[in-house]
C-alpha cells in the first residue's frame, strides 16, 4: 500500500520515487557553454563596480564574466577562487538577489540583472570538473595553527593558511567537513554530493589534516589548543537552537528545523523519509524556508510558515519567500505560537495574532490553531558552549579588526563571530581575512 | 503606402531591393523563391566563358564572426563563379525571366580579360531576356588567381578597356561591380565611366582571414589544413561601403553616375543609408543568407513607412545626403558641443567614466554616490561617452549658441570658420 500526501500521520514515500528526484533535483541547473556567453555579455564591465562592492568576499565579478565571454571560464574561476575559495558553493546558495545582483546596473535599469550567481556557477563548475586545483602552497613555515569548525570560515581560513605555508589542523564533531554546506542547505540548492567534492576539492591544496568527533569541550579545550599551536581559529558556528517558550514545546515531533534539514542532506533514499500530512514551519529565515520547502517537496499536503512579525520584517529574502509560495507553502504574518497541543505527540499549534507596535511586539487575544503532525523549530541559532575567557558580544564571540578575539592567538570567524550576516559569503570572507591577519602576525613574529 | 517602383538605368523593379550576385542567386530554385518572397531584383550568379565549369573546393566556404547570442556580423566566403554549366544557367534565365517579367534580372559575368571572351559570353547571354549584365571586377578570391574578378577591378585601364567591348558587343544595359581591395575607389569608377558603363555597383567582398585556429595554426575557413583569404561581407562592412559609394556619389568625374550600392544591408535603414548617398538600388547578399529571402519583407515595409512618414518618394530620397558628405577641412571648427549626462537615464555603470579617464580627455567626474558628471572645462565633445554607454540617449550633445563662451578654450562661438583659414594652418588663406 502505498502512501500520498493525503495519508494521516507522518509517513514516508508520500511521493514515488521519479516525482522525488525531480523534487530534489538541482533547482538552477548550469548554464551550457552558450547560455553563459548570452548571459555574460550582457554585462557592462563597470568601472568600480557596484557588484563588487556588494559581495562579502569582493570577486572582482566583471573581470570574471569578461573572462567567460572570452571563452576562459577556466580563468574566470580562478578570479573568483582567489578571493572566495567556496565561490563554488556561494554560487548555489548566496541570496544574489540581496548582494551583488541587486545593485547590478541592469537591476536598477531594468529589473534584470545579470545572473551573476550562475555565472558563478558556470566558472567554478568548470574548473572543479577538469578536476584542477588552481593554487600551490608557498615553502612551509613551520607554524602550526589550529582551526576549530571545518564549515565555511573554518574551510576559508584553513584554506588561506595552508596556502601560506602553515601546517593547519581542523576539529570538528561531525563526522564530515563542510558545516552547514554539507548539513545546512536545502538539498536542491547543492543536489549530489557537491559540499564533500568541494571539501575534497579545496583539500588539494595539501597542509591541512581534518579530525572528526572532537570539538570545544569534548576533547579540545581553548587552553590545550594554544599550547600546542601558534594560532587558534574559532569557526564553531551557532550550534544552540532559540527554543519557542511555549507550552508543549516538549511534545514528540516539534523539532528544530536544521536537524531536519540536515538529516534530509544526508538521506541516501528521499522515500524512506517521513514526513507529516500537516507541518507547521515557525519562523522567517532562510531556515524556515528551506524546512518548509522540503516539506512540501517530500509530499505533504499542508505546509505553513507562520513568523510573529509582518512580511517586511522577514529575513527570508523576497525571492526565497516567492519560492516558497511557488512551492505551495502558506505564509502567515503576525502570529506567535504559544502553545503545541496533543497527547504525547504534537496535533495543534496554537497561535495568538500578534501586533508590532512602538512598545515592541504584543499578542493579541484571538488565537488560531493550525493542524500540525511536525512542528518545526526555525527561530534563529545561537552560540552554544563558547569557552571561557572569551569576551562575548551580543550572544556572539566579540571580535575586532580580521576576527582578533579578546583572547591573543585566538581567531573567531563566521557565524560565531560579532558582526557581518549569518551567510556563507561572509563565513568565507571572515575566514580568509582572519587567516592573513594570522600569516601576518605570525611572520612579523618569525621577522 | 510609398511607391518603391524603381527605374534604374532603364531596368525596372517593383522595389529597389536586390539580390546580389552571389550564392543565393546561383539557380533557378532559388531565385523563383526570392522572387516569391518580393525582392525587386536579381543579380544571376557570376557566368564564365562556356566549358568545362569551374570547381569549388569540397570543404567549407564560408567563415564567420558574430556578436554576443551569435549574431553573425561578418561573413567570408571562398566559393568561385558558378560551377554549373552555361547552357543550364542560360536556360533557366530564359524561363525565370519569362515568368517573372516585372521583376529586374540582371547577369553577372566573369570571363577571361580578352575581346573575344566578352564577345563571346554576350552573345551566348543575348536572347535570355535578362535585362543587363553587372561586369564581376569585383571577386577577390580564386578567380583573381587567374587574372580576372578583382585583378582587373584593381587596374583602371582594363576596366575602362573591358567596359568599352562590352558596350561595344551588346546593347544591354551595363553595371560595372567594384572591389573594395582598392586605393582610391573612384578611380576604377571614373574608369568604368570612360569606359561607357551606365552604373556601377560596389563594394565587391573585401580581402579578409576570419579568424585563425589556434589549435591548428591555420587560417579559417580551413581545407585540409590550409586556408586561403576569402571575401568578406554583411554588417560589418556597412561603413567601409557607405564611405565608397559617397564617393563616388560626390567625384565631380563620376558625379551623376547610376550606382547599386551593395555591402552589409540588413534592414530597410541600411538600405535608406545606402539611397541617401546616392545609390539607386540596393543588393544584399549575407542578410538574405543569415535570414533568408524573407527579410525583404521588412525592408520594403521599413522603407516604405519611413518614406510615407518623410513625404518623400524614392527619387528624393536617392543622393539627398550626398551634399553633406565634404572633407575634413571644411568642417565648422566653431561648431562647439558639449557632452551631458541625463540623471534620470544614467545606470551609473561608469563606463563613460573609464573611457574618458583612460582613454580620453578627463573630462568625466564621478562622485562617492556614482554620480557622473560632466566637466565642460576639459569637454572636448569627442563623443565616446555617448558611444560606449549603454543607455541610448542618455547622454547627448549641447550645441553651445553663438556668443556663448566655451569654458574649455575661453573663446566666444563664432560664425563657421574651418581649418583652410584658421591660423594655425601653416597653408591658411585669409578669409575673405
Amino acid at each position: 500500500m502505498t502512501n500520498s500526501p493525503l495519508t494521516p500521520g507522518i509517513v514516508a514515500g508520500r511521493l514515488g520515487a521519479e516525482a522525488l528526484a525531480g523534487n530534489f533535483a538541482d533547482i538552477a541547473p548550469r548554464f551550457d557553454a552558450h547560455e553563459a556567453r548570452v548571459a555574460a555579455d550582457r554585462c557592462y564591465f563597470c568601472h568600480d563596480a557596484p557588484c563588487m562592492t556588494a559581495c562579502p568576499t569582493t570577486i572582482d565579478i566583471p573581470l570574471f564574466i569578461r573572462q567567460i565571454a572570452t571563452g576562459t571560464p577556466e580563468a574566470a574561476a580562478k578570479t573568483i577562487f582567489s578571493q572566495n575559495i567556496l565561490g563554488g558553493m556561494c554560487a548555489r546558495v548566496c541570496p544574489t538577489e540581496q548582494l551583488c545582483e541587486e545593485v547590478c546596473v541592469r537591476e536598477v535599469a531594468e529589473g534584470k540583472p545579470v545572473e551573476i550567481g550562475r555565472l558563478q556557477r558556470f566558472a567554478t563548475d568548470s574548473l572543479m570538473a577538469a578536476g584542477v586545483h588552481p593554487f600551490a602552497r608557498a615553502k612551509p613555515t613551520g607554524k602550526r595553527v589550529a582551526v576549530v569548525g571545518a564549515g565555511p570560515a573554518g574551510l576559508s581560513a584553513a584554506h588561506r593558511l595552508a596556502m601560506k605555508g602553515h601546517e593547519v589542523v581542523i576539529y570538528d564533531p561531525r563526522p564530515k567537513a563542510g558545516g552547514l554546506n554539507e548539513y545546512g542547505i536545502a538539498s536542491y540548492k547543492a543536489p549530489g554530493d557537491f559540499a564533500a567534492d568541494e571539501v575534497a576539492w579545496l583539500m588539494k591544496i595539501g597542509g591541512i589534516r581534518v579530525e572528526h568527533g572532537k570539538a570545544l569541550g569534548s576533547g579540545l579545550t581553548l587552553d590545550g589548543l594554544r599550547k600546542d599551536h601558534d594560532a587558534v581559529v574559532l569557526a564553531v558556528g551557532l550550534a544552540g537552537v532559540n527554543a519557542l517558550r511555549a507550552e508543549g514545546e516538549a511534545l514528540d515531533n516539534v523539532l528544530n528545523a536544521v536537524d531536519f534539514i540536515a538529516g534530509l542532506r544526508q538521506a541516501a533514499d528521499k522515500a524512506a523519509l517521513r514526513i507529516g500530512r500537516d507541518v507547521v514551519v515557525i519562523g522567517g529565515g532562510m531556515t524556515a524556508v528551506d524546512a518548509a520547502v522540503q516539506s512540501k517537496l517530500l509530499g505533504a499536503e499542508n505546509v505553513t510558515i507562520v513568523y510573529r512579525r509582518g512580511q517586511e520584517r522577514m529575513s527570508a529574502s523576497a525571492h526565497e519567500q516567492d519560492h516558497a509560495a511557488s512551492a505551495g507553502v502558506r505564509i502567515l504574518h503576525n502570529a506567535a505560537p504559544v502553545r503545541v497541543h496533543g497527547n504525547g505527540a504534537a496535533q495543534e499549534v496554537e497561535f495568538a495574532y500578534t501586533e508590532d507596535g512602538p512598545g515592541g511586539l504584543t499578542l493579541k487575544g484571538e488565537t488560531f490553531r493550525l493542524k500540525a503532525d511536525q512542528v518545526m523549530k526555525a527561530i534563529g541559532q545561537v552560540l552554544d558552549g563558547a569557552p571561557e575567557g572569551l569576551r562575548i558580544e551580543g550572544g556572539k564571540i566579540a571580535v575586532t579588526g580580521a576576527g582578533r578575539t579578546s583572547v591573543p592567538g585566538v581567531w573567531a570567524a563566521g557565524d560565531c563571530a560579532s558582526g557581518g550576516e549569518d551567510l556563507t559569503v561572509t563565513a568565507v570572507a571572515e575566514g580568509r581575512d582572519a587567516a592573513e591577519d594570522i600569516h601576518a602576525s605570525l611572520m612579523g613574529q618569525a621577522g | 503606402m510609398a511607391d518603391l517602383t524603381t527605374n534604374f538605368i532603364g531596368i525596372k523593379s517593383p522595389n529597389p531591393f536586390w539580390l546580389a550576385s552571389a550564392p543565393p542567386t546561383d539557380k533557378e530554385y532559388n531565385v523563383r523563391r526570392a522572387y516569391e518572397a518580393g525582392w525587386g531584383g536579381v543579380v544571376w550568379k557570376t557566368l564564365g566563358s562556356e566549358g568545362p565549369p569551374v570547381v569549388n573546393v569540397n570543404g567549407p566556404r564560408y567563415g564567420a564572426i558574430w556578436g554576443a547570442d551569435r549574431r553573425l556580423l561578418g561573413l567570408n566566403n571562398i566559393e568561385l563563379i558558378t560551377d554549373r554549366p552555361l547552357e543550364v544557367n542560360l536556360r533557366e534565365i530564359k524561363q525565370v525571366k519569362r515568368d517573372y517579367p516585372d521583376r529586374a534580372l540582371v547577369i553577372s559575368l566573369m570571363v577571361p580579360c580578352d575581346e573575344e571572351s566578352w564577345r563571346a559570353i554576350l552573345k551566348a547571354i543575348e536572347d535570355t531576356g535578362a535585362d543587363g549584365v553587372e561586369l564581376n571586377f569585383g571577386c577577390p578570391h580564386g578567380m583573381s588567381e587567374r587574372g580576372m574578378g578583382s585583378a582587373v577591378g584593381q587596374v583602371p585601364e582594363y576596366i575602362e578597356m573591358v567596359t568599352r567591348w562590352v558596350k561595344q558587343h551588346s546593347r544591354m544595359p551595363c553595371i560595372v561591380k567594384l572591389t573594395p581591395n582598392i586605393t582610391d575607389v573612384r578611380k576604377p569608377a571614373e574608369a568604368a565611366k570612360r569606359g561607357g558603363a551606365d552604373a556601377v555597383s560596389l563594394i565587391n567582398t573585401i580581402n579578409s582571414i576570419t579568424s585563425v585556429n589556434l589549435d591548428s595554426f591555420a587560417p579559417e575557413p580551413t581545407i585540409d589544413g590550409k586556408g586561403a583569404h576569402g571575401g568578406y561581407c554583411g554588417p560589418a562592412v556597412k561603413p567601409i561601403a557607405l564611405s565608397m559609394v559617397s564617393e563616388i556619389a560626390r567625384n565631380p568625374e563620376t558625379r551623376g553616375l547610376p550606382i547599386s550600392g551593395i555591402g552589409g544591408v540588413t534592414t530597410w535603414r541600411d538600405a535608406a543609408e545606402f539611397m541617401a548617398l546616392g545609390a539607386g538600388t540596393v543588393q544584399v547578399c549575407t542578410a538574405a543568407m543569415t535570414y533568408g529571402f524573407k527579410v525583404v519583407q521588412e525592408m520594403i515595409s521599413g522603407l516604405s513607412q519611413y518614406l510615407d512618414e518623410h513625404q518623400m518618394s524614392v527619387g528624393d530620397l536617392v543622393g539627398r545626403a550626398v551634399p553633406n558628405v565634404t572633407d575634413w577641412n571644411q568642417l565648422n571648427l566653431n561648431y562647439v558641443t558639449k557632452a551631458q549626462i541625463d540623471q534620470d537615464l544614467c545606470i551609473k555603470c561608469g563606463r563613460c567614466y573609464a573611457a574618458c579617464e583612460d582613454t580620453s580627455h578627463q573630462a568625466i567626474a564621478m562622485s562617492d554616490d556614482r554620480t557622473f558628471t560632466v566637466k565642460d572645462e576639459d569637454c572636448v565633445a569627442c563623443n565616446l561617452c555617448i558611444d560606449v554607454c549603454p543607455v541610448e540617449s542618455c547622454i547627448t550633445m549641447r550645441q553651445l549658441g553663438k556668443g556663448e563662451v566655451d569654458p574649455r578654450t575661453g573663446k566666444t562661438v563664432g560664425d563657421y570658420a574651418n581649418w583652410t583659414t584658421h591660423p594655425n594652418n601653416p597653408m591658411a588663406q585669409a578669409a575673405e
